[in-house]
């Protein structure tokens, strides 16, 4: 192998591909590398690749509407309508922004329509700048 | 965080325990721009019926790349595999950092650097390892398992008194951020409940050969008579039911005496004594109930056992506080001037407002010293030579092994903590809480309140953790630090996350580095 393996669970996973032989061949690069044959054989030794790494529990699939916070204040902004944190407001660049320049609940974001107007201005880009927002209490 | 080119990556097609994502690849792996002049990776399945299907867009998986030694390596998330990259290898990634990719445009891309073969072999070999993965298309997600009912216990810690003749302002057994009342259970634990815990402990040990039992306290020196009827009980035992026992205390050294170093070297007992550093470290807080100091007091005594006691190395546990954050001082100061084989650090438990809580500066300082004594600890392993720095060694080893954890350590599972009662909880942190009691020692584990913690205190429930590349070995972390600071055990420590992710960052880099200088060392972890 190319890439070398370094740790003990790498040694391991060594050894599961190759007794797999389940990686698509090289030529297949020339058109779309086969997903399935990528994965295959992945189940059965999955725990010994993975160990206790454990998996989300079967849920159907439902489509995430908000991307700020919740619209719904039921049972609470705290949780998500599943009942975790995963669904909530998520610190990113686009929800920062939107949260702040229109929302007008105050307990995400200091609220700029009314009470802090200037707390992004050190914060060009919430990425890199992030650690200069300032934390707000109204 | 990665100082190279790949980032660490968390990619929602990928990253099999990861929520769902907001929406689909955001922008941090979107679609190429013009810049590359590629057409816009179409999304398997998403065109209309009757179109050709959509080529496969290969996309980044979840790993964590660091620099050690000039090279390039991946630690893979879950599965805890680190490999080291080589340039094609390095190329492909960085491609896919940029953009999501079919297979042909990585080809262009990479075309006049390297041979199409070789890009097509790292392209399928980081497949294999699922650095790589194909978008919309998530790897297998790790199987959802609970331990097995009837797993055995390997360390019984046995509360032996909740008594302690110092009085440290930042005990968690004494001091304002306590579980358990002191007056609410008997102070000293009683012969006929070491006993029982005893028999106890060798019947939960199952298939185990060898199990551990660990005196706590408290002060465990004050309940000495107990200690030493019960090592003699529990070899006594383990001799009838033919396993192994291994005796190892932790202690604040103030009433150590000849006689009791001899008896502890006779029966191999490892002692762990608890001291915070230097005369004015040490004096801050350890102190007795009257204010005065205890430093002068265990000076010689700790000399003496280190001299006398030799069949077992003796290591010191520090607790860091805001007054004594001076990390290397003290590691020097005990290992050098007063000679513990080993130190470990770790920092105080306590509710933030405390005035010997631990800022987020005093974080980032007591990092910093971490990261000083570590490549200390480097250069040590480059030559062979011991390094007492045990917080390093410990993740070294996880490293090493590989270790995917579904929970931050063994309590309610392989460990178990008795409190003077004889009642079972998660951990010696616990013992005598009656909110955390799983079982007693007369009447064994409830199997049903041991599983529902287990259910509740899986990695799968933390959800906070599933899109961080630390969680193989921090899965969460302390259950007594975060019902400190939470309330509840179930939480993730949050506060901790950004100091994880730095010190796992620093120990991998590490471990890079013995990997790339002087891999045979990297042997000794095997056992």
């Amino acid at each position: 192998m190319a890439l070398k393996p370094i740790n003990r669970k790498a040694d391991r996973m060594v050894t599961y591909l190759a007794n797999q032989g389940d990686v698509p061949p090289a030529e297949q690069m020339a058109g779309p590398v086969d997903p399935a044959a990528a994965n295959a054989g992945a189940d059965e030794n999955a725990e010994d690749v993975v160990a206790l790494g454990g998996r989300l529990p079967e849920i159907p699939e439902i489509p995430h509407i908000p991307l700020g916070c919740s619209l719904v204040f039921a049972p609470g902004w705290e949780v998500d309508e599943a009942g975790g944190t995963a669904g909530l407001c998520q610190p990113v660049e686009r929800d920062l922004f939107d949260c702040h320049l229109a929302c007008f609940w105050p307990a995400h974001v200091p609220d700029q329509l009314n009470h802090s107007p200037d707390w992004t201005g050190k914060c060009a880009a919430a990425q890199n700048d992030w650690r200069k927002l300032e934390m707000i209490f109204p | 965080m990665s100082n190279i080119g790949i980032a660490s990556a968390a990619s929602s097609a990928t990253a099999g325990a990861a929520p769902p994502a907001n929406g689909g690849p955001g922008p941090a792996n979107g679609a190429p721009g013009p810049a590359n002049g590629a057409p816009a990776p179409a999304i398997p399945g998403a065109d209309g019926p009757g179109s050709a299907p959509a080529p496969d867009v290969l996309t980044l998986g979840e790993f964590h790349s660091f620099q050690a030694e000039d090279s390039t390596f991946l630690y893979l998330v879950p599965s805890a595999a680190i490999f080291r990259l080589d340039a094609p290898s390095r190329a492909v990634l960085e491609a896919l950092e940029t953009a999501n990719r079919t297979p042909a445009e990585l080809l262009g891309m990479l075309g006049s650097r390297f041979p199409a073969e070789e890009v097509a072999n790292r392209v399928e070999e980081l497949m294999g390892v699922r650095a790589i993965g194909l978008l919309g298309k998530p790897a297998p997600a790790p199987p959802d398992l609970l331990p097995p009912k009837g797993f055995p216990l390997t360390t019984m810690v046995l509360n032996v008194t909740s008594k302690c003749n110092l009085a440290c302002t930042y005990c968690y057994e004494y001091g304002d951020d306590r579980i358990v009342e002191a007056d609410s259970k008997p102070r000293y634990m009683d012969l006929e409940t070491a006993r029982e815990s005893v028999d106890f402990m060798f019947e939960q040990g199952g298939t185990n050969r060898l199990v551990h039992l660990t005196f706590f306290g408290g002060e465990t020196l004050l309940n000495f008579k107990l200690l030493k009827s019960t090592v003699a009980y529990a070899r006594q035992r383990a001799k009838e039911v033919g396993k192994e026992v291994d005796f190892s205390l932790t202690t604040n050294a103030t009433l150590l005496k000849p006689e009791i170093v001899d008896w502890l070297a006779e029966y191999r007992v490892g002692v762990t004594v608890s001291i915070d550093g230097p005369r004015e470290v040490q004096d801050g807080l350890r102190v007795f109930s009257n204010g005065m100091g205890s430093y002068d007091i265990i000076l010689p005594k700790i000399k003496d056992l280190l001299a006398r006691h030799r069949t077992r190395p003796i290591g010191a546990r520090v607790t860091l506080t805001s007054k004594n954050l001076d990390v290397k001082e003290i590691f020097t100061h005990l290992t050098e001037e007063i000679g513990f084989w080993e130190v470990g650090f770790a920092p105080v438990t306590s509710s933030s407002c405390r005035d010997f809580s631990i800022s987020d500066a005093g974080y980032d300082q007591m990092l910093g010293q971490f990261e000083e004594l570590a490549r200390d600890f480097l250069e040590h392993a480059c030559a062979d030579r011991h390094h007492g720095f045990s917080n390093v060694k410990d993740t070294l080893e996880e490293i090493h092994k590989g270790v995917s954890k579904a929970y931050p350590c063994g309590a309610g599972l392989g460990l178990m903590g008795v409190a003077t009662d004889g009642d079972v909880a998660l951990c010696h942190r616990f013992a005598g809480s009656d909110e955390h009691k799983i079982g007693s020692v007369s009447e064994g584990v409830d199997t049903e309140v041991q599983y529902d913690y287990l259910k509740k205190h899986h990695i799968n429930s933390k959800t906070d953790c599933h899109t961080c590349w630390a969680r193989p070995i921090c899965a969460g972390g302390c259950y007594h630090e975060a019902h400190t600071r939470y309330g509840t055990t179930g939480t993730p420590n949050l506060h901790f996350c950004e100091w994880v992710r730095s010190w796992t960052d620093t120990c991998l880099r590490v471990y890079g580095a013995i990997s790339e200088r002087n891999p045979a060392f990297l042997a000794r972890f095997d056992a």
